[in-house]
């Protein structure tokens, strides 16, 4: 059996299996700040008008960076990619069986130090996102876009739409001006968990901090391969500064990170705690223990290694059934064809997790 | 292995060690005014060396030292070369230990300051460690953010039997790709030093990529975050195209992080391969030929058997070296560090082999 033959094959079995899927990851994209006039009060139309203001951008998917956008996927000429709720369709849900799919809107309000301008911007995106996209398609589902320089602001942003059916999450970039665990952030987990909603963390950002420990790296490639440490500090903070502890229904999902490198950090984190934990005496379980409650990860990109046999080992360090989520990641190119976006060789009942299962448990508002 | 609070009985070890992490200690800066001109004592006399005001994190334990590493005469733990011999090289019979004396040359914003600094510490090293131990060699220390200083002082120290690398810290001002540290990567190429790159270090800004976390376990529990970076710089900015013989060795850093930033960075290279055109070959293929790396603080996982995997995944049984980090708290026992089930031939060249052949003993 050719290889093509077997992922689609592979891909057939599962739908007629009847597992539907959840996409924890699929990208919708403002194709321009005018969009939002609509949504934005005069005087900051006026102001983006006069200043000439393009809206932010972090630059985490440069246009003509390979990764930005999968080969194979055809675009009208005018369509940048995911900005198009038709083509996403065709792309993304009705390729797999999709029974929600998660939008992951990567506008970065973040990056805009007005943060008047940053949370008025932020509505408006959410405003857009019902209008385009969820009130004209039942399987999609939302994240809110807040503005988390300003945690007050922010956790106002969720008070207004934290009860809309449509909005499951809140996004959070990866690159942050303060680690995550930090308290500052505590107004946002409070008003997340109060809507049943999860803190997803992805890819990306642009807090005006260099995107590594050490400084700015020379090329895009460093910041892309570099993110994974990114998240890595994130995960740290989070743990040992009690945000588990401080909030129980916390739910955390870690977006577009790579997923081989969690054992290893799992391994150092629970030897550093150890060794130190006299100094946080309210992180009671290992870290790995508050890991595995309230994180969760998704698929796509895996980051594989060269070797079916690998992966399985390092699913298997992962000690745990419950901590990937099925993401294809769409429209950016992390596998060759839709067929591939689901490793090989995992067994039924961990596919069926990761598919869907996995996700409907995380998500409050999936159930 | 998390420390032991009372001195270990030592059991003798049959297979030879060499220990690629020891630290040697000032035990005040005022040891070095000997090796200091007039102008910069006096320098140190009116500002001293400037700490990183408002990045401190405290540590667990002062000076982060085993509490049982304290000499009887009360000076701090590693700066009393008597009491480093019975503790470490006697008790353990270690054949030869390398010395990484930790400075904040790296970090000083008074450069010239710094390669003063470096240089007294290099010849306070000659004078009071190698030359009456001949078990001990040491790191020449560099003010790496200048490479004219840098690259002075490795040509003036490099033919010295002593000295048998350069070291740096993970935590610098800039990642260890970028071009203003090339010609100090030439220098030591060319004498054939290795450049070690050691846990520790504060850097030029907050010390994650996401601002300036709050507490102990976060700073040293992250430190691998700031290796991950160096490797992937190194790699990317095509240093080891420019330098073919440069050789890397990574120090107190861990290595389970190591697989899955091959396997990132090879997919990603893959893709974005035009962006770095001086990267010819797979990122992984320059790591497994370009870096060492010491085994102090070992992997611990939950399962021998995934420390076994770790092994196959990263292949590079040749390039892993076994140390101590004496006197720190998180110091690795030279009997119980590695597992029990690892293969003898192969723990002997962690051990030792590795290191003889690397350093070239």
């Amino acid at each position: 059996m050719n290889r093509q033959t077997e992922t689609e094959n592979r891909r057939q079995g599962f739908v007629q299996a009847g597992l539907a899927v959840i996409d924890c990851d699929l990208h919708n994209r403002l194709p321009s700040l005018e969009m939002l006039y609509p949504y934005l009060p005069d005087y900051w139309c006026d102001y983006c008008e006069e200043s000439g203001f393009p809206g932010p951008d972090a630059n985490d998917y440069p246009s003509g960076v390979p990764l930005s956008i999968r080969p194979g996927l055809t675009l009208p000429s005018e369509n940048r990619p995911a900005s198009d709720l038709a083509l996403l369709r065709g792309h993304a849900l009705d390729v797999w069986d999709v029974e929600y799919g998660i939008l992951t809107c990567a506008y970065r309000v973040q990056s805009v130090h007005n943060e008047d301008l940053a949370a008025a911007l932020a509505s408006a995106v959410n405003d857009w996102q019902i209008e385009h996209w969820l009130d004209r398609e039942p399987r999609l589902r939302g994240s809110l876009i807040v503005p988390s320089q300003n945690p007050a602001l922010a956790a106002r942003e969720i008070e207004r739409l934290g009860g809309h059916p449509g909005f499951v999450q809140v996004m959070l970039p990866a690159r942050s001006q303060a680690p995550y665990g930090n308290r500052r952030y505590h107004p946002i987990y409070a008003a997340a968990v109060r809507h049943q909603l999860v803190v997803g963390i992805h890819y990306g950002g642009a807090p005006g901090l260099p995107p590594t420990s050490v400084g700015w790296p020379s090329t895009y490639l460093e910041e892309y391969v570099g993110m994974a440490q990114v998240f890595q500090a994130q995960v740290l903070s989070l743990v040992s500064e009690g945000a588990f502890d401080q909030f129980p229904d916390l739910r955390v999902v870690l977006i577009e990170t790579g997923v081989t490198w969690m054992p290893s950090l799992m391994w150092r984190f629970d030897k550093e705690w150890r060794g130190l934990r006299g100094l946080t005496p309210w992180v009671k379980q290992p870290p790995s223990a508050y890991i595995r409650q309230h994180v969760r990860m998704t698929l796509q990109p895996i980051d594989a290694p060269p070797t079916a046999a690998e992966l399985l080992q390092i699913v298997g360090q992962l000690d745990s059934e419950d901590l990937l989520m099925f993401s294809t990641d769409y429209p950016h190119w992390c596998f060759d064809s839709a067929e591939e976006a689901f490793p090989a060789g995992l067994p039924t009942s961990l596919a069926r997790r990761i598919l869907a299962e996995n996700a409907r448990e995380f998500y409050p508002k999936l159930r | 292995m998390v420390e032991t609070r009372t001195l270990e009985e030592p059991k003798r070890q049959k297979l030879p060690i060499i220990d690629c992490d020891v630290h040697n200690t000032l035990a005040s800066e005022r040891v070095l005014y000997p090796y200091l001109s007039k102008r910069w004592r006096r320098h140190h006399e009116m500002v001293g060396t400037p700490d990183r005001v408002g990045a401190y994190i405290p540590r667990a334990h002062l000076y982060g030292a085993r509490y049982d590493a304290w000499p009887p005469s009360g000076q701090r733990p590693g700066s009393e070369l008597d009491f480093l011999r019975e503790q470490l090289l006697d008790a353990w019979h270690i054949e030869y230990g390398i010395l990484n004396c930790l400075t904040p040359v790296c970090e000083m914003p008074n450069l010239a300051y710094a390669a003063a600094f470096a240089r007294a510490v290099n010849d306070w090293q000659i004078e009071n460690w190698l030359e009456p131990e001949p078990r001990l060699r040491a790191s020449i220390i560099v003010a790496c953010d200048d490479a004219a200083f840098a690259t002075a002082e490795i040509e003036r120290l490099a033919n010295h039997p002593g000295f048998v690398q350069v070291l740096l810290l993970a935590r610098t001002m800039e990642p260890l790709g970028r071009r203003k540290y090339w010609q100090m990567y030439e220098t030591a190429a060319k004498h054939n030093l290795p450049i070690g790159i050691h846990f520790t270090g504060v850097g030029a800004g907050p010390i994650t990529a996401v601002g300036r976390p709050s507490h102990y376990i976060e700073d040293h529990g992250g430190m691998t975050q700031a290796f991950q970076t160096q490797v992937t710089s190194l790699v990317c900015e095509g240093v080891f195209e420019h330098f073919p013989m440069l050789r890397v060795v990574l120090i107190e850093g861990g290595f389970a992080w190591l697989p899955p930033l091959m396997w990132r960075l090879d997919r990603a290279w893959k893709k974005l391969r035009e962006e770095v055109p001086d990267v010819k070959r797979l990122p992984s293929a320059y790591i497994r030929e370009h870096f060492w790396i010491t085994t102090q603080p070992i992997e611990e996982p939950p399962k021998q058997e995934y420390f076994h995997q770790l092994l196959a995944q990263l292949d590079v049984d040749e390039k892993l070296m076994f140390a101590t980090d004496y006197p720190h708290w998180d110091f690795d026992s030279p009997a119980h560090a590695l597992p029990k089930s690892l293969a003898p031939a192969l723990k002997q060249k962690i051990m030792a082999e590795n290191a003889r052949a690397f350093y070239r003993f």
